[in-house]
């Protein structure tokens, strides 16, 4: 009943043999202990689950971890380099883009597609953009900062020196 | 949540498939994007014995026009609709469901052929090919069948398609000029099925008489619907504000919703009527703008 799936995340690559009921998140937490992806409300509402599949962001509650076989697979603790971290991570911590950190590794790789699709967004566009994400503490407001800070880093402009908004 | 136990196969042709489907019959379900039949699975509310995947079958995947048809492959990702040029150029009615369709993350796994095949009268496309009068094409060991879209829902997850077939591709007529289209639906937050959805497509003659009406309705009956008295008053006549009235009026007449958490079925007929006048203004308007 078994299948052996080769799936390649942040790079590495991994053979095992799951079930095909196994879904993507519990591989990537269970078999691979990659904790930074996480469950939230496990029916593809939050966005805390997710990851990007081939470059798309997906949610890895809802996807069968058989489907992800061959495909390569990116998560948060993929995201910062030797260099330090990336823009999105810095442009978070500088605009107090979380508070708890719960929804935080599902809004950074969905802001990552958002950004590497549209380097340049409006705030509605941001807003649209991580409208598959919940946060529960922020009001948001620092998180559309935050993308808004990494996307400027990101196109080599100077980046916003807003003052964070406390709500 | 973890779905039961089923087997899988992920074939790389659609021959493979339809022996699939042979051998398995209808314990088998055929998996695309996989954002209803896995959250149902995992809720236990569908237990398949084998799935499908028919993610790696290429050529399952298109937008184009040909032989007067918008052509779009069933693998096609809700995703791919919102970035599509020809989409964006003539079909604008896809960027108003796709904008309103679950989220980014969903509709970069959800398919049009899914949404469609999945038989469920909430979903938003079958509003739209209904206002457009699509066909959809579903194939078998034995070829293809193109069955009109008002002949394709049977019932509450039943469709026309059988055990043995595949949802292939959707045909939609190219429109005339003259022609507009526009959709909306109410809801509650971002990703929520529509408390009342309405779809339609208008086309006017030069002198702005309306030579075509498609009108289709999300959520507000047991099977997706065709608005057809408020299609009728349309026809043929200058679509004023006296007739654009009486459409809502009878589309809000002509609709069964349900009352449930979204609403008691008194509003969802409001809303339907508000709805389907502002679909049909915005159709009208779009018609005119491209002349």
């Amino acid at each position: 009943m078994k299948k052996e799936i080769t799936i390649s995340v942040n790079g590495e690559k991994h053979t095992l043999e799951v079930e095909p009921r196994t879904l993507l998140v519990h591989v990537i937490r269970e078999h691979l202990r990659l904790t930074g992806t996480h469950i939230g409300c496990d029916t593809s509402s939050c966005g805390a689950c997710t990851v990007l599949l081939n470059g798309k962001s997906v949610k890895s509650c809802t996807i069968l971890a058989v489907q992800a076989n061959g495909k390569e697979v990116s998560t948060v603790e993929g995201m910062a380099t030797a260099d330090g971290l990336h823009p999105l991570q810095e442009g978070f911590k500088e605009n107090h883009g979380l508070h708890c950190g719960f929804c935080t590794p599902g809004m950074l790789m969905r802001a990552a597609e958002l950004l590497e699709n549209n380097p340049n967004p409006t705030e509605e566009e941001i807003r649209w953009g991580i409208s598959g994400n919940l946060c529960r503490c922020t009001g948001y407001n620092n998180i559309v900062k935050a993308i808004q800070y990494a996307g400027a880093k990101m196109r080599g402009e100077e980046t916003p020196s807003t003052e964070p908004e406390f709500v | 949540m973890i779905p039961a136990t089923f087997d899988y196969a992920a074939p790389q042709s659609l021959e493979e498939a339809f022996s699939l489907l042979e051998q398995h019959g209808d314990e088998a379900k055929i998996l695309a994007g996989g954002h209803s039949l896995i959250p149902m699975m995992k809720l236990r509310f569908a237990s398949p014995e084998f799935l499908i995947d028919i993610n790696n079958i290429p050529g399952l995947s298109y937008i184009k026009e040909e032989d007067g048809y918008l052509k779009i492959g069933a693998m096609t990702r809700e995703s791919e609709l919102e970035t599509s040029k020809v989409i964006h150029a003539k079909y604008p009615i896809f960027l108003d469901a796709t904008k309103l369709i679950a989220d980014p993350q969903v509709r970069n796994m959800g398919t049009l052929g899914g949404n469609l095949a999945h038989g469920d009268a909430a979903n938003d496309h079958p509003a739209l090919m209904m206002a457009m009068r699509a066909e959809v094409v579903i194939s078998s060991a034995e070829g293809h069948r193109a069955v009109p879209i008002d002949e394709f829902f049977y019932g509450f997850y039943m469709t026309a398609v059988q055990p043995n077939e595949i949802l292939t591709e959707i045909r939609i007529p190219v429109p005339g000029p003259g022609t507009g289209n526009a959709y909306h639906k109410l809801e509650r937050k971002v990703g929520d099925y529509a408390t009342a959805g309405a779809a339609v497509q208008i086309t006017l003659d030069q002198q702005g008489v309306c030579t075509y009406a498609g009108i289709g309705l999300t959520n507000v009956n047991p099977t997706p619907m065709r608005a057809a008295r408020s299609e009728e008053v349309l026809v043929g006549h200058k679509p004023d504000a006296e007739r654009i009235e009486l459409a809502g009026q009878y589309a809000s007449e002509d609709c069964s919703p349900s009352s449930d958490l979204r609403g008691d079925e008194e509003y969802k007929r409001a809303m339907v009527k508000v709805l389907t006048k502002r679909m049909i203004t915005k159709a009208i308007e779009r018609a005119h703008s491209k002349g």
